[in-house]
């Protein structure tokens, strides 16, 4: 399913004095079975580009297209739920949004406001608990009793119980550990490998964009400013500084090279074994040229 | 849905009504609301009214958001002044159905409380337009102060008063946020039946509640971690100074309120 903007402006609070424009002119595609990051500064309009993509919120001008759906202005909230159930969005700190008094209910309750009934929900969330790192033994507990991280993955495992076809993830690790970090980014990849799932991505970590993403969109002033392929955006370190952004570790660690050694990277390494696998042929030759 | 709510928001400026202290403006809100019930004939009313418009005037706000906070309450102010204008007897009858009266004193009557509505809202828009609610806070403390002689909590009022006040945006964001996270679980906020919309809030209430709990035992840390330990022995960072023009104020109500003694009949 892919998902279209075409010229989408929005701005909050039309009308009154305390209106502000949040966005305009943003021209994107989604396209089906992608894996999409979404980055800039703080209050660039991610999170409001975001609630666009499953119509939480309207565009005041310009069109969103998510898969044969038209979403104007204008649009009627009139089955906007079949929508939402294909558009499943993990929010930032969506350990918030717990509220039953049992995980394995506050895992069904999406499934069941989409019309299962509550033992196929709760069969569901025997399912995805193993999926995020949990074992059944939390069924019945309470979520409240569970530690922030715990929480986190049941929020998680609540937004996959609808069986979305794309997953929109704003900042999903945002006050994880290192170790957490890993492991629910790493679910993410493979749900997207394996099922063909379309995710979408909203982070302001790099490395996370450089190790997972195909491609990559920079919004600024509540526009787009640039997208393309994580490869090609990251060789412009300066631009993207200029943008308040940083480029990845390894990335960033390749340019040292380069200027210390005179090494050219290509294509750029992205990931930490990229980069160690082209550190080792180069010296490989290198010792070559040496004998 | 609440970004149409004007009313008890702040609006930065720099203008003659935005420079007074608070503790004038608040006093000579209260004070309106007061003497707005003497007037009872069309010269008082006329009277109030410059007053009202003089400060509006002087409040450099667009009169747009005055009627702004009146609209909220027009069915209230329309159904008062219906049912005056229908229930008061008097001599001079215009038109009679069964119990229904229309007479020439109700519908003075219905003019005079439409007045008083649209003057006490303009009014309080005014002094909430024009004053930072910690400033707010603040006045209501100074003038609060005297009833600690009588073991009233001052200060514990103040104090939570003003973090009330400041934890207000916040909630409404949250309440926006987990809105949005449980409607895109598949709930509709504001349809179907009352029994069907009453069940739709618990998964908004619940976390909502939650949340203020750990917010208010993080804040009560992190006071206690900054050597709060009540109100004995602080010193106040932001101070009220009180000069000529907020004495002016009190003295324009003063004359405003003998005017008014005067006029009616």
């Amino acid at each position: 399913m892919d998902i279209r903007f075409e010229e989408v402006g929005y701005t909050y609070q039309p009308g009154t004095p305390f209106q502000s424009r949040a966005l305009h002119d943003i021209n994107l595609t989604i396209k089906d079975s992608s894996f999409t990051a979404i980055v800039g500064h703080t209050g660039s309009g991610k999170s409001t580009v975001l609630q666009h993509l499953n119509a939480l919120k309207k565009p005041t001008s310009g069109q969103v297209t998510i898969g044969d759906r038209v979403i104007t202005n204008f649009s009627e909230n009139k089955g906007l739920k079949s929508l939402r159930k294909k558009v499943g969005i993990v929010f930032q700190f969506p350990e918030a949004q717990l509220f039953e008094e049992t995980v394995g209910k506050d895992i069904a309750f999406g499934p069941k406001n989409f019309g299962l009934s509550e033992e196929e929900g709760l069969e569901k969330a025997r399912e995805l608990l193993p999926l995020v790192g949990l074992d059944e033994s939390f069924m019945e507990r309470s979520p409240f009793d569970l530690s922030g991280g715990q929480m986190r993955r049941v929020a998680i495992a609540g937004v996959l119980a609808l069986e979305p076809e794309v997953l929109v993830l704003d900042e999903p690790t945002a006050g994880l550990d290192p170790q957490g970090r890993k492991e629910i980014m790493d679910m993410f990849y493979t749900l997207y490998k394996e099922q063909g799932l379309t995710v979408v991505l909203v982070t302001h970590q790099m490395d996370d964009v450089a190790t997972y993403a195909d491609h990559m969109i920079v919004l600024e002033k509540g526009t787009v400013m640039k997208e393309g392929h994580p490869r090609e955006l990251f060789k412009e370190a300066g631009w993207l500084s200029s943008m308040q952004l940083g480029v990845p570790s390894t990335v960033r660690f390749a340019h040292e090279l380069e200027e210390k050694f005179e090494w050219i990277f290509d294509p750029l390494p992205l990931t930490t074994d990229e980069l160690a696998q082209q550190m080792k042929d180069k010296l490989a030759s290198k010792a070559g040229e040496g004998l | 849905m609440m970004e149409k709510l004007i009313f008890g928001r702040y609006i930065p400026g720099d203008s003659f009504i935005h420079r007074l202290d608070p503790r004038a403006k608040l006093m000579g809100a209260i004070w309106f609301i007061i003497i707005i019930f003497l007037a009872n004939n069309w010269l008082t009313y006329v009277l109030l009214t410059v007053f009202v418009l003089t400060a509006v005037k002087l409040s450099e706000i667009s009169p747009k958001f005055f009627i702004n906070g009146v609209k909220p309450l027009i069915w209230l102010i329309l159904f008062t002044v219906i049912l005056q204008i229908l229930f008061t007897s008097g001599s001079t009858i215009w038109f009679r159905l069964g119990p229904i009266v229309i007479s020439q004193e109700g519908l003075l009557n219905g003019v005079f409380i439409f007045m008083r509505f649209v003057l006490i809202i303009f009014m309080s828009t005014i002094l909430t337009l024009t004053t930072m609610p910690l400033s707010l806070t603040d006045a209501i403390e100074y003038l609060l102060r005297p009833l600690a002689a009588v073991k009233v909590p001052v200060h514990e009022i103040a104090l939570m008063l003003s973090i009330a006040l400041r934890f207000v945006p916040t909630l409404m964001d949250e309440t926006e946020k987990i809105m949005n996270a449980q409607r895109a679980r598949g709930i509709d906020f504001g349809e179907g039946n009352v029994y069907q919309q009453m069940k739709a809030i618990v998964p908004l209430l619940i976390p909502l509640f939650v949340s203020s709990f750990n917010r208010a035992e993080e804040l009560a840390t992190a006071m206690e971690a900054r050597g709060y330990k009540g109100g004995e022995g602080r010193t106040k960072y932001r101070q009220l100074e009180w000069v000529s023009r907020d004495t002016m104020i009190m003295v324009a109500f003063g004359l405003l309120s003998a005017a008014l003694l005067v006029l009616r009949t």
